[in-house]
């Protein structure tokens, strides 16, 4: 990877991202679904994508991750 | 042609099959929805708990955050109790809303989290690190990881990133660009200065990352694909 690839990684979009109110609606669902160890990514590649490239809905995730794994 | 991005208004459909109508509770889900429907002591021993969690879920999530917000101190706390009060109020308000498609608690905890990074967003403002519109183009081979030693080597492909944003963009989108990648200013705050929906700033930011790629695609500084099969 050069010095670019972060650049070249951010410019670079999913035609699949749901983007933010699609992926907020459901985060549960597919928290849920991580969490008991499912195939969140498979079942909903579009939030996935979303997730991986929005880095405020990328910190929801994580937070409502860690939230659920604590109890 | 590529179908476009549910982003750009495409398909939903991964999305909306999760809004079924509710399954079978689990059984602690069902029980949450029992106690806080009920009466009297019932009632309020079941939001005094649910009330204890979210407190304890903010606070954590203030902290888990603290590296990445002005934000902090005795004011990072108090954003922590009133994200819980809030989603508390919400948590109440809509739970007719629940539906099943996941565990009461995860439904219950997601309203806390949103609270705390919507927030964080308005609390940003209270001391920013940067000024809204401050275009600290200087900065950003430093945003983007490059090497200092290398900026030389870097200067013509950020040349025409510049040239795209000064010159391709509109005037929204500029501002938007600017402020989010040029200046690092967090979304969700940029979202509560200009009175947007965090999708309205990702929205923008999605079609002027489209709009620099194509550019610097057809100036031969990068290569095609711009999207990898994952």
């Amino acid at each position: 990877m050069n010095d670019l690839g972060r650049l070249e990684r951010f410019l670079r979009t999913d035609p699949r991202d749901v983007g933010c109110d699609e992926a907020m609606a459901i985060l549960h669902v597919y928290v849920d679904l991580a969490a008991a160890g499912e195939d969140a990514a498979g079942r909903y590649p579009g939030v996935t994508a979303h997730l991986l490239a929005c880095g405020p809905c990328g910190e929801d995730f994580a937070g409502l991750l860690l939230a659920v794994a604590r109890g | 042609m590529r179908a476009e991005p549910a982003a750009a208004g495409g398909s939903l459909s991964d999305v909306e099959c999760a809004r079924a109508p509710a399954k079978d509770l689990d059984e602690e889900s069902a029980g949450w929805l029992r106690r806080l429907g009920a009466d009297g002591g019932e009632r309020l021993a079941a939001e005094r708990e649910l009330h204890a969690r979210l407190v304890r879920i903010a606070l954590a999530e203030v902290r888990r955050r603290s590296a990445r917000t002005p934000v902090t101190g005795q004011e990072l706390e108090d954003v922590a109790y009133q994200s819980a009060a809030d989603a508390m109020l919400a948590i109440l308000a809509k739970l007719g809303d629940f539906r099943g498609e996941s565990r009461f608690t995860t439904w219950a905890y997601r309203f806390v989290i949103l609270e705390v990074s919507s927030k964080l967003g308005r609390h940003y403002w209270r001391n920013p690190p940067v000024a809204l519109d401050a275009g600290q183009w200087e900065r950003l081979p430093d945003r983007l990881g490059i090497d200092p030693e290398r900026h030389a080597e870097s200067a013509g492909i950020l040349a025409e990133v510049r040239r795209v944003v000064d010159e391709e963009l509109t005037s929204h989108q500029r501002r938007i660009f600017v402020a989010i990648v040029v200046d690092g200013i967090p979304l969700d705050a940029l979202a509560a200065e200009l009175g947007l929906r965090r999708n309205a700033i990702y929205k923008v930011i999605f079609d002027a990352r489209r709009k620099i790629r194509r550019a610097l695609v057809a100036n031969g500084y990068l290569e095609e694909p711009g999207w990898e099969q994952r």
